[in-house]
């Protein structure tokens, strides 16, 4: 009924919601860095986060992933309250996420990398690796024809064994989307995934993250903060400035929006 | 070769190397080129390689920086040692003296483990300090409780049961859990928790469950290996379990390069015999620039070669052939 069944155009907040963040709010000691913050995610969605720098979209990724506790405030995930799990939990629960600044495992191999996140999936623990168990060679192939299907998805598998540290900038950056889609999310949270990319890298990247989206039926919330990157490639975005919600609509709405001009490049007055 | 079943090993190239290794020795031996000092002197690197390993584990590879690595030596060392002196010495007790120290030094460091593992770097280090410190003064002051173990004057009456063989078959055992673990699943898990905790968590990794998980069976090898050295000299002195003690142990750690079964190896070895050599090497009149020497060593090192002697890799037999590409 809901979701893919319908054109883009349909979708909107009324639809059920993949992700609902009800007034959420965190408080660092005197500083609010996100205030009464209220949106859904529809499933099958490319929604944009955006905002000048300090507006508190990271804060938002890092509340809905658990990595802060809520001051207030719920998050809901297929209808399934979230806030008060653990990072791992709610990965395990279908969220994956990328980091503005990336944070790959530097000493590990770009397999590895990729192999580590679809370690919860394995049920042969430390007795079967150490007694290098029948079970605990099947599942090994198994993680490692996932992680190289994942590789080879982003254009990585004759990277396989170099360490992630070793790899360019713009091959990091895909090693840490392989590396979120490897378990295979429901929801891929990007942030800033186009940062420090030049025009013609940023292109590539959205068409990347278009084809997967479609391939995997993800749903993808993503930060940005360069307008025009948001612009090509979201359904909807969500504008934030100082912690709260400031404007949502479609992209060419919101850049319409005298609020969203202001907040971007400022009134006037003195 | 059998590719179904279980593959509890090494890689033949590994166990092939071992084999001939031990036999080479045992003929040393017995022929008297290898004198019963050095014998001990070479069960002592190979305790301490044991010992290592575990640390290596906890710090080389999880990337929880722990200092009182030495006290779960020490609760190792008198578990046994108690063990032993009341059953009586003999090779059956000691492999229970054996268990028993590994689960003992287990089973502390998964009650301290908990509440303590969720600090970082530093302030892990200055815990896992002040858990080494309380040990010693428990050791100091153990005769209170059990006579046996004999306080601050030492614990006396172990039988010595210890050699050469035991350590290494102990040692050879220690090297394949080993390396089994941490080229496996278990072992990527750890070092992600090592690499980046926040990115390890974010995919899907229960970083206190692995935390935990690297830190008892690390210092589970410091038990064992404790168990192993009660029963070497025969005679436990609680100042064997200090402060400073943790400290060598960490050396050897960092000197072989964290995160390299095979650089804990060498640098074991090649710092027990250094320390002895020196002893032996050295006129007399020169014997006090033994203690400048070694820390010398330690300061090149780290000026040379900061990541140690093997900085993350590993002797080729040491790998699962998966890993043995180049990079």
């Amino acid at each position: 009924m809901s979701g893919s069944g319908q054109t883009r155009e349909t979708l909107t907040e009324s639809d059920p919601a993949l992700l609902e963040v009800r007034g959420l709010t965190k408080k660092f000691g005197g500083l609010v860095a996100v205030n009464d913050f209220s949106m859904k995610v529809v499933k099958d969605e490319l929604v944009g986060l955006i905002g000048p720098n300090g507006a508190g979209k990271t804060t938002v990724f890092n509340l809905i992933t658990g990595m802060y506790g809520a001051t207030s405030g719920s998050i809901l995930f297929q209808g399934m309250r979230i806030s008060g799990k653990k990072p791992f939990q709610v990965y395990q629960l279908g969220i994956a996420r990328t980091f503005q600044n990336i944070r790959l495992f530097r000493q590990l191999s770009v397999l590895d990398n990729v192999r580590v996140a679809y370690h919860h999936r394995g049920e042969a623990g430390v007795v079967h690796s150490v007694l290098r168990s029948p079970k605990f060679r099947r599942e090994e192939k198994r993680v490692t024809d996932r992680a190289m299907e994942f590789l080879s998805i982003l254009g990585l598998e004759q990277r396989r064994d170099a360490l992630a540290r070793n790899l360019p900038y713009g091959e990091q950056r895909r090693l840490e989307i392989a590396r979120a889609l490897v378990a295979g999310p429901k929801l891929l949270l990007l942030d800033e995934p186009a940062a420090g990319m030049n025009p013609f890298e940023v292109g590539r990247l959205m068409e990347l993250i278009r084809s997967v989206k479609e391939q995997f039926k993800l749903t993808v919330f993503l930060i940005e903060h360069q307008m025009r990157v948001v612009m090509g490639v979201c359904e909807r975005v969500v504008v934030m400035e100082f912690g709260e919600i400031i404007a949502k609509g479609k992209p060419e709405q919101v850049q319409q929006d005298p609020k969203v001009i202001e907040a971007y490049l400022g009134t006037d007055e003195p | 070769m059998n590719r179904r079943g279980f593959r509890f090993d090494l890689g033949w190239r590994a166990l092939v190397l071992a084999v001939v290794g031990f036999i080479l020795i045992q003929v040393l031996m017995w022929l008297r080129v290898i004198n019963p000092y050095w014998q001990q002197i070479g069960c002592l690197a190979g305790i301490t390689a044991i010992s290592a390993l575990g640390l290596n584990l906890v710090y080389g590879y999880t990337g929880q920086f722990s200092l009182g690595h030495a006290a779960f030596y020490g609760i190792g060392a008198y578990g046994a040692a108690l063990l032993t002196r009341t059953l009586g010495g003999n090779i059956w007790t000691m492999m229970l003296g054996i268990l028993v120290g590994a689960v003992l030094a287990g089973l502390v460091a998964f009650a301290i483990g908990l509440p303590i593992l969720r600090l970082r770097s530093d302030y892990l280090a200055i815990a896992t300090l002040g858990f080494g410190i309380i040990m010693k003064v428990l050791f100091d002051n153990s005769d209170a409780v059990f006579p046996m173990m004999g306080g601050a004057a030492g614990m006396t009456g172990i039988a010595r049961l210890t050699n050469f063989t035991w350590v290494f078959v102990v040692a050879l055992g220690a090297v394949m859990v080993l390396r089994n673990l941490v080229f496996s699943s278990v072992g990527r898990a750890l070092i992600s928790v090592r690499e980046d905790e926040l990115a390890a968590e974010a995919v899907g990794i229960n970083t206190t469950k692995y935390k935990t998980l690297g830190f008892v069976v690390g210092c589970m090898y410091a038990g064992v290996a404790g168990a192993l050295y009660a029963h070497l000299y025969a005679y436990l002195n609680p100042a064997n379990f200090d402060f400073l003690k943790s400290i060598d142990v960490l050396l050897v750690v960092v000197i072989g390069g964290l995160g390299s079964i095979s650089g804990t190896l060498v640098a074991a070895i090649g710092w027990t015999f250094l320390l002895e050599g020196l002893r032996v090497a050295l006129p007399a009149s020169v014997q006090d620039w033994r203690m400048v020497i070694y820390p010398l060593v330690m300061v090149i090192f780290m000026l040379v070669r900061p990541g140690g002697i093997f900085a993350g890799t590993e002797f080729s037999f040491l790998k699962p052939r998966e890993y043995r590409r180049k990079r």
